[in-house]
């Protein structure tokens, strides 16, 4: 996981990871979040902390870069 | 970066450039912005864009053209093939760009008119003042400065942020994005002059394939589908990959390509006080094809024409800027995404049984004009059953 980058989620129970290794920095799971939590910036993507872990964005992401996970790793 | 410009533009796309170049050549100080360190670059864009919508904007330029189409081909989910040409015989009927260059090119002419031009400059926020929009604070390596401008025109595409901040819900349902991913592919046997487009549930559900040809043995070979049908194991990366390992096994992947384009309906309102939203960003893709290059260009003059209008007036309020909202809806452009939408959800609904039917309906069309238009009437013509599922649309279609 060390290429990963985990938010802890508004709910405190799920987390969204970015797999940096499978990104594309495309910006798709920007448009369709509906808290608007995500930002690209250049090829990083930023996960802000109004993010409450809904999993669209990781649905529709189109290289399966993003994923929610219920516990806390460390 | 001065403090103060008449209009800052947000986005260094196609769009973004036109409205630069449109409203620096009245006369109004200019300031574009590009988050991105490169315009053009990385490129998220199949490239395609017909012959009469450039010259509206550009005459054709070898250095940044990669292909000239003679023709398109349709292939249904059952293999059987419609080929689509021009009436006007010989005649070209739009092009594949090589965006690295045309977005320079255009931004190129933005800064001649007289814009000032920023990379690697993100908007990070709007100024805003009683709710009006009055400029944008922007992080250039990682310093922060606030600009004031009378005008702000939001060209930041797909992502589009900066109306969000501005209070505007500029959020794409899921099942109106297409996921999609490409590969310029090289070595492979393409004809040169033809753009392909696959459809069917099993090779891109809800969305299409495509081959766009971009030299001899070179194409954009690249896939989108609906956001509500991507998931695990089934992402648009895998359709693309189980396409290209059988249709281009030998072929090459020089470039790697993912993005996400809006077929929703347009927001419903792209103004607001001191801010003009055009492009991706307002989410005028045209909803059928998901081609926005034109769109983007259209809104981007359309914007700035109304932006100079407004600052000679001294008024910027919403109601000032409205016209700009008015004109693009009533324009053919936005006829045609209205219209492009309710075929669109029409069309993705089909069986690949009634995909298979309409397009056994004509080995080969010979079309008027080279437009979507143009190919549902055909396909109307030959399949009645088509004229009564889309009774609604009878007015519009002529």
């Amino acid at each position: 996981m060390s290429k990963s980058f985990r938010v802890l989620c508004a709910d405190c129970t799920r987390m969204l990871q970015v797999h940096r290794e499978i990104c594309g920095y495309c910006g798709c799971c920007v448009s369709v979040c509906p808290e608007g939590a995500l930002e690209l910036i250049d090829a990083y993507l930023e996960v802000g902390e109004s993010c409450t872990g809904c999993g669209i964005c990781a649905k529709v992401c189109p290289l399966g870069a993003l994923e929610v996970t219920d516990e806390v790793q460390v | 970066m001065k403090s103060r410009y008449d209009v800052i533009v947000v986005g260094g796309g196609p769009g973004g450039a036109i409205a630069a170049r449109t409203a620096a050549e009245k006369g109004l100080s200019v300031f574009l912005a590009e988050k991105r360190p490169a315009i053009g670059a990385p490129v998220r864009c199949a490239e395609g864009i017909g012959k009469e919508a450039l010259a509206e904007f550009i005459d054709p330029d070898p250095r940044w053209i990669s292909a000239e189409l003679k023709g398109a081909e349709i292939v249904a989910p059952d293999g059987t093939s419609m080929r689509l040409a021009s009436e006007q015989a010989g005649s070209k009927v739009g092009y594949i760009l090589d965006r690295k260059f045309f977005d320079r090119e255009l931004v190129w002419r933005a800064a001649e008119a007289g814009a000032d031009v920023a990379v690697k400059t993100r908007a990070v926020a709007p100024v805003l003042d009683g709710g009006a929009v009055k400029g944008a604070v922007f992080e250039y390596c990682g310093e922060r400065r606030r600009v004031a401008a009378d005008v702000v025109i939001a060209a930041d595409g797909v992502e589009s942020k900066f109306s969000r901040w501005c209070g505007i819900d500029t959020t794409v349902p899921v099942r109106e994005i297409m996921t999609s991913a490409q590969y310029l592919m090289t070595d492979i046997d393409i004809d040169p002059y033809t753009t392909v487009f696959l459809l069917g549930n099993e090779v891109a559900p809800e969305g299409y394939l495509w081959i766009f040809p971009k030299g001899e043995r070179t194409a954009n070979v690249g896939i989108g589908i609906s956001g509500k049908k991507s998931g695990a194991g089934h992402r648009a990366r895998d359709y693309l990959d189980k396409f290209v390992s059988s249709r281009f096994p030998g072929g090459k992947t020089i470039e790697h390509i993912v993005g996400g384009v809006s077929v929703c309906r347009p927001l419903s309102c792209t103004v607001a006080d001191g801010l003009m939203i055009i492009g991706d960003a307002a989410r005028v893709v045209d909803p059928l094809t998901g081609g926005g290059i034109y769109n983007a260009m259209f809104t981007g003059r359309l914007a700035a024409a109304t932006a100079v209008a407004a600052i000679s007036k001294g008024d910027c309020s919403k109601a000032a800027l409205m016209p700009y909202d008015t004109a693009w809806r009533k324009s053919p452009m936005g006829e045609t995404i209205a219209r492009n939408w309710q075929i669109k959800e029409y069309l993705i609904k089909l069986p690949d049984e009634k995909l298979n039917a309409i397009i056994q309906s004509a080995a080969s069309l010979n079309l008027k004009e080279f437009s979507t238009l143009s190919l549902i009437r055909e396909l109307m013509k030959r399949n009645p059953k088509l004229v009564v599922e889309l009774a609604a649309l009878k007015a519009s279609l002529g």
